[in-house]
């Protein structure tokens, strides 16, 4: 076996080639000519779901000649908040940044304005809803992107069998697939009969009274359908007022039908509740339906997702949109901003619903007819009401109106849930109110 | 002309021999060696602790948007607070609840395995550590699962006996008591190792002296066992006390706090405050809040251990 020896003199020789060619060579466009890219994107509890996050991202690079990566960050114990906080104080990290809710607003002065991308979005998607310009809009500059992947309604799952054995209620009467909601019957008081039947017949109603989201969430829109705001737009303290009097007497009397380990439930135990076959219903996303499709199939069977009922203020169902900021101290601004128009358009908004089984909610008005909500099941149609397609209920989210920067600390310490259970527990109402008011002043710290 | 190059050049020479012996002599000192062979620990403790310890004592002395310097600003307003009192209030109960029980079947049990014969002694050593081995955030998971809402399998075992079934983690009471349990659980076998390692260290001949006195095994204990373990045991519970205080995990896990706040501790505390408020000087100054405590309650015992030391 011969070898060939390289000598001192050719390797000079050609290295000296090698680089009089890069230098003098004329201008090729690369694979990756436009730069890098870096990404944050939440982690997908939907099994597949990532995947075609990575495709839809992969497509655009492959056109842009952008070199991108993706980091996908859960959302468990807050790892998300963590990330924001941690990125936003380094001044460094990804490009774009996946996050819900609160935090467009909490670091609203380190994220470039993206008004260009979000107002070519609406104007192929249709109109975004109040709660999504409350969250991400201040002072006329948008300061993220409404994501589809992650945003939700947590609106009513109901068993249908067991609300119209125990309550009397037929949901999907009331919801009926490819028509608009037959509900005016459907309100708070509806409500509190059927979730007294339904514990009566040993199948509470699963409404947590914890400090996590689900069960705030649930405790604005009870709030806000009786006009009950702790914090008004205005930044005033309103707790001492009748309406949050009376939301928080409906609150007590519901309480009373909910499962007496409620007030220590996190967001996993009323999906567990409703799968278990223990419930008839649970105020979710369709998450419990489908690992219960997987699970429990003969609950996931008897499973309708469907509207909020109202109050005397109106029909309100609490909303948690997510968005994709993009930090200021990026250094490829204009190729993220074409990924985000880009993941915004029509097309990928739909690619992220179905791969997403409809559990992703675009923000957009156009795009709330989507086929896969109609087609999912079983039962069939058990989505087609998921997504609000008659706006027929009012998308918000606890606390608001009051400024993001005070409804955020209201949200995060569980106020609403905590003046609610406080009563129920035995203490006056006064002083419950004069707790919360309390709360709320500390609040206003800036 | 020359003398005097030459004369330069040996006053040159000499100092810088001079020199050269006074490092290689500084370099032969222990004490330098070992200054040397710490120094990769004392600076990563430098990164890694005593920068971010600076770090949160200037987020703590900032206002909410970390714009302006509000110097205690933060600590006033959080003495004006409520819920802070309560979770002050908390803190301690959970954490000399925790340490006490901690100590107590920690020394138990190390009298116990320290009678066990040599032989078997060493088995039960592992089994009574594993709760100290496993990470505390997968072992309280399992806790969670034994306590859960609903499905708990203690409730489960309790109902063939008539009882229950008890809300764990959703009555402050039974709340409290099981963050502590899940803690004491944790944290025994540290003080059950070290308790064991003192015992050790007694010589046998001052329990056959107390038995030549007529001491009963009370007496052996309170007269001989505990004077012998006076210093493991401050250091022990010091060291456990500071842990303890700072606790996140367990409390974080098995109820985020709740219910209403009746398991919040400084820990979890400052986190809702600091990250899920996104207060992060709030949230700072909750955390530096103990620290004086703490630091003056160390230099106490220690300053104790230190004595105790002299005297003997």
């Amino acid at each position: 076996m011969s070898r060939k020896k390289l000598t001192r003199r050719q390797f000079v020789a050609a290295t000296a080639m090698s680089s009089a060619a890069l230098i003098t060579a004329p201008y090729v466009r690369g694979a990756y000519a436009a730069g890098k890219l870096s990404i944050g994107f939440w982690d997908h509890w939907v099994p597949g779901a990532n995947d075609a996050s990575t495709a839809m991202v992969k497509e655009w690079a492959e056109k842009e000649k952008v070199e991108v990566s993706i980091d996908y960050i859960t959302s468990n114990n807050k790892k998300i908040e963590l990330t924001v906080a941690a990125e936003a104080q380094a001044k460094s990290g990804h490009d774009i940044l996946q996050m819900y809710t609160w935090w467009p607003h909490a670091y609203a002065e380190q994220f470039e304005p993206v008004n260009d991308v979000v107002e070519e979005a609406i104007k192929q998607n249709g109109e975004v809803n109040d709660t999504v310009k409350y969250l991400g809009k201040a002072d006329g500059k948008w300061l993220a992107v409404p994501a589809t992947p992650g945003s939700q309604i947590k609106g009513p799952c109901s068993r249908i069998d067991l609300m119209k054995k125990h309550a009397g209620i037929d949901v999907q009467e009331l919801y009926p697939v490819g028509a608009p909601p037959k509900a005016d019957s459907w309100n708070m008081d509806t409500f509190l009969k059927a979730a007294e039947a339904c514990q009566k017949a040993g199948f509470p109603f699963g409404i947590g009274l914890g400090e996590t989201t689900d069960s705030v969430d649930t405790a604005g829109a009870i709030f806000q359908s009786f006009g009950a705001e702790l914090v008004n737009a205005k930044g005033d303290v309103t707790v001492k007022t009748d309406e949050v009097r009376q939301a928080l007497e409906y609150y007590k009397k519901l309480i009373a039908f909910l499962p007496p380990d409620a007030p220590s439930w996190d967001d996993a135990s009323n999906n567990k509740w409703l799968i278990s076959g223990r419930g008839a219903l649970i105020m979710n996303p369709p998450s419990a339906w489908a690992v219960a499709k997987r699970d429990a199939p003969q609950v996931a069977e008897q499973c309708w997702t469907h509207g909020f009922p109202s109050g005397p203020k109106g029909r309100y169902a609490p909303f948690l949109p997510y968005f994709w900021g993009l930090w200021n101290f990026s250094k490829n601004k204009a190729s993220a901003k074409s990924l985000l128009a880009f993941l915004s358009q029509p097309s990928s908004i739909e690619k992220f619903v179905a791969a997403s089984g409809g559990y992703d909610l675009p923000a957009y008005a156009k795009m709330t007819t989507l086929k896969t909500w109609a087609e999912v099941g079983p039962p069939k149609g058990t989505l087609y009401h998921y997504p609000n397609p008659y706006n027929h209920q009012t998308l918000s989210i606890a606390a608001s109106p009051a400024p993001p920067k005070i409804a955020q600390q209201i949200y995060a310490q569980a106020t609403l849930t905590k003046m609610a259970l406080r009563f129920a527990q035995g203490e006056k109402l006064e002083t419950a109110l004069a707790w919360g008011e309390g709360e709320c002043e500390g609040f206003m710290r800036t | 002309m020359a003398d005097v190059v030459v004369e330069h050049g040996r006053v040159a020479r000499t100092a810088s021999a001079h020199k050269r012996t006074g490092l290689h002599n500084a370099l032969k000192r222990k004490s330098t060696v070992a200054f040397f062979l710490t120094l990769p620990l004392i600076l990563l403790i430098a990164l890694f602790v005593l920068y971010p310890a600076l770090f949160s004592i200037h987020l703590a002395t900032l206002n909410k948007s970390m714009q302006k310097f509000v110097g205690f600003g933060n600590f006033t307003f959080l003495f004006k607070r409520e819920t802070f009192w309560m979770v002050v209030k908390q803190s301690c109960i959970f954490a000399v609840t925790a340490v006490f029980f901690k100590a107590l079947i920690g020394f138990i049990v190390a009298h116990f395995v320290h009678n066990i014969p040599a032989k078997g002694q060493r088995k039960w050593r592992g089994m009574l550590l594993v709760p100290w081995v496993i990470p505390p955030a997968m072992s309280t998971l399992a806790w969670l699962w034994l306590f859960d809402p609903s499905y708990s399998a203690f409730n489960y075992t309790l109902s063939f006996f008539g009882i229950g079934p008890i809300n764990w983690l959703g009555d402050a009471a039974w709340a409290r008591f099981s963050v502590i349990l899940v803690n004491v659980w944790y944290g025994a076998p540290f003080f059950l190792i070290m308790y064991l390692a003192a015992l050790k260290s007694v010589p046998d001949q001052l329990y056959e002296a107390a038995a030549i006195d007529g001491a009963n095994w009370w007496q052996k204990i309170w007269y001989v066992t505990l004077p012998m373990m006076r210093n493991i045991i401050a250091i022990t519970t010091l060291f456990s006390l500071i842990v303890t205080f700072a606790n996140f995990d367990i409390v974080r896990i098995l109820t985020s706090g709740g219910p209403l706040d009746q398991t919040q501790i400084f820990a979890t505390y400052a986190f809702r405050v600091g990250i899920e408020s996104n207060d992060i000087p709030l949230g700072a100054s909750v955390s530096l809040f103990m620290v004086p405590i703490l630091a003056v309650a160390a230099i106490f015992i220690l300053r104790d251990v230190n004595k105790r030391g002299n005297e003997s």
